[in-house]
């Protein structure tokens, strides 16, 4: 659905990296982590596409006027990278804004008794939150395994450890945890009984969604791709299914078959 | 004062207003219903139909520049025998016009597509498009030189009773030419601009930004130039004229039609706002209100030069 949203609070987490959180309507309560939000940061045409976000959390505040009910609120994890998420940088609490929530397919969470393992790096950080702050709800056993080019890229970690998450971290240069790629780490913790989530870079899920079917541990991924709509119509969002090939096509929208898949869904170079 | 009538007809398809949904924006219609009354618009034109299902260009396919966006789809789409079971019950059953859009990789298919269309109910019209920019096949090979837009639009007129609209191509030196051609071969009417061929560099990658390295430009960025061709089309060639290019309100829409189209498609604005489609036509009518016009048809043609 279209909602006209309320900015909230807009903060700089880590150097570029914003943490918003906006109003939103009541049917966003119901929504599943992995789910993402079209933002669209003004009415003009510069720029003039929305753009996506997934869902770093979700809850309900009650306002402080009188005579209020709850109002559910939603979170989004940004990077400032071009001129749009520039803008919206600049945002400050009571700005409008307009999105299209929820969008796309989450993150199945399997059965209860498993170990669940997020892996994820930098924005790709959002959905896991959620997801953790669910699973941690069942009672599940959660680690999340983060990495990124240096510490800045290694968001709201703490915010995991208050979740009860045990987390593990790598950076390339060293300045955070361990020095080297996150698939690293987690290639000498994973094991059967596991199952995966992860959301980040491209080369980490390529890394990770290999690794998960060498393993036999069952693995999603939350794909992040360029799009027009977020609704299944502009068709730019896709990428290649698992038996795609020139003689027999198969592409999957990421807004619309997407964002999670499970990793053997699709072709990994 | 009475309501405005917002109604049309084009080429003997009635509309209840004249905005129609642009091919490959509006997906198969029911990817809007959560967010428009499918019902409120003039008419749905289709994602184009080819003969086999298409899969489409390579990734990256889409980018934003300054006003507009570019996209290198390349026409993926079902294939029609998939749009006949799947897509079309569900559209029968809406309300509202709906244009069939197709294209071949070859002139046969373009016949043996429009010929499969033909005694489809639930199919209003088809328009054919001679003009996408991104594939080589079945696009724009046709729309570029008037002696094959004329043998392609006169093959599919011979294999089809339902009113033809031509999809013509801005990336010519003369569209008037093309307009007439397609007139002669038979088009009941025409539908213009399709994209503008442009594109896009990664200065830092030094490369192409899209996989197929060109792309069509849409959006508000290219509104006069689609303005400019329907009031040029619109004096030389008697059809009745779509305006497509940029259209983001009502006011946008109400001078496609001063400029002589008879009705509209929204592209691009489906993209940013899924409910553009029904909101042009409630701002139109805001016009026509507040300006006291009783007839949106009194602003076919009616710009003063």
């Amino acid at each position: 659905m279209q909602f006209k949203s309320m900015v909230i609070s807009n903060v700089e987490v880590s150097p570029k990296y914003f943490r918003m959180r906006m109003t939103a309507p009541q049917e966003l309560a119901c929504a599943v982590p992995g789910q993402f939000v079209m933002l669209k940061v003004n009415d003009a045409i510069d720029p003039l596409l929305r753009r996506p976000f997934g869902l770093f959390d979700v809850g309900s505040f009650v306002p402080e006027y009188a005579g209020c009910g709850a109002q559910v609120y939603c979170e989004i994890l940004y990077k400032v990278v071009g001129k749009g998420t520039k803008l919206l940088s600049a945002l400050h609490h009571g700005d409008l804004v307009d999105l299209l929530v929820p969008l796309g397919k989450g993150f199945q969470m399997g059965p209860a008794g498993e170990e669940k393992v997020l892996v994820g790096g930098g924005v790709g950080l959002a959905p896991l939150y959620y997801l953790a702050k669910e699973l941690k709800e069942r009672g599940e056993k959660v680690r999340l395994f983060a990495g990124g080019r240096n510490r800045d890229d290694i968001l709201c970690i703490t915010e995991f450890e208050r979740l009860g998450v045990e987390t593990y971290v790598a950076t390339d240069d060293g300045t955070l945890g361990e020095q080297g790629f996150v698939t690293q780490v987690l290639e000498r913790h994973l094991g059967s009984g596991m199952r995966i989530f992860a959301c980040g870079p491209t080369p980490m899920l390529n890394a990770v969604a290999k690794m998960s079917q060498n393993l036999g541990v069952p693995c999603q991924v939350s794909m992040e791709a360029y799009m027009a709509c977020g609704v299944g119509a502009c068709l730019g969002c896709v990428m290649k299914g698992a038996n795609h090939s020139d003689e027999t096509p198969d592409y999957r929208c990421v807004c619309k078959d997407g964002p999670v898949f499970d990793s053997f869904e699709l072709q990994w170079s | 004062m009475q309501r405005p009538d917002m109604s049309v007809v084009l080429a003997g398809i009635p509309m209840r207003n004249p905005v129609m949904t642009a091919s490959g924006t509006f997906g198969y219609g029911a990817e809007f219903a959560d967010y428009l009354d499918l019902e409120s618009i003039g008419a749905m034109v289709t994602k184009g139909l080819s003969l086999k299902p298409k899969a489409g260009n390579p990734t990256p396919r889409i980018v934003e520049t300054p006003g507009g966006m570019l996209n290198a789809i390349g026409l993926q789409n079902v294939g029609i025998d998939a749009f006949i079971e799947q897509k079309l019950p569900y559209l029968k059953n809406v309300n509202t016009p709906v244009i069939a859009n197709l294209y071949g990789n070859t002139l046969e298919e373009y016949g043996e597509v429009a010929s499969r269309l033909d005694g489809l109910a639930g199919v209003a019209g088809i328009e054919v498009n001679i003009s996408c920019p991104n594939v080589k096949q079945g696009g724009i090979v046709f729309g570029t030189d008037p002696a094959a837009a004329r043998e392609v639009v006169s093959l599919v007129k011979r294999n089809t009773s339902k009113p033809l609209i031509v999809k013509l191509s801005p990336n010519v030196t003369d569209v008037v030419l093309m307009a007439k051609a397609s007139a002669d071969a038979g088009a009941d009417a025409l539908s213009l601009i399709n994209t503008l061929t442009g594109m896009a560099i990664d200065l830092e990658r030094h490369r192409p930004v899209l996989a197929n390295v060109t792309g069509g430009l849409s959006g508000p960025a290219i509104k006069p130039v689609a303005l400019r061709m329907v009031w040029q089309v619109a004096r030389a060639v008697k059809l009745p004229l779509i305006g497509i290019g940029g259209i983001m309100n009502g006011r946008d829409a109400l001078e496609f039609m001063l400029a002589g189209a008879t009705a509209v498609q929204v592209g691009t604005a489906s993209f940013l706002d899924p409910s553009a489609a029904q909101r042009i036509a409630q701002e139109m009518e805001q016009y026509l209100v507040e300006h006291n016009i009783e007839s949106a048809r009194s602003l076919i043609g009616a710009l003063e030069v």
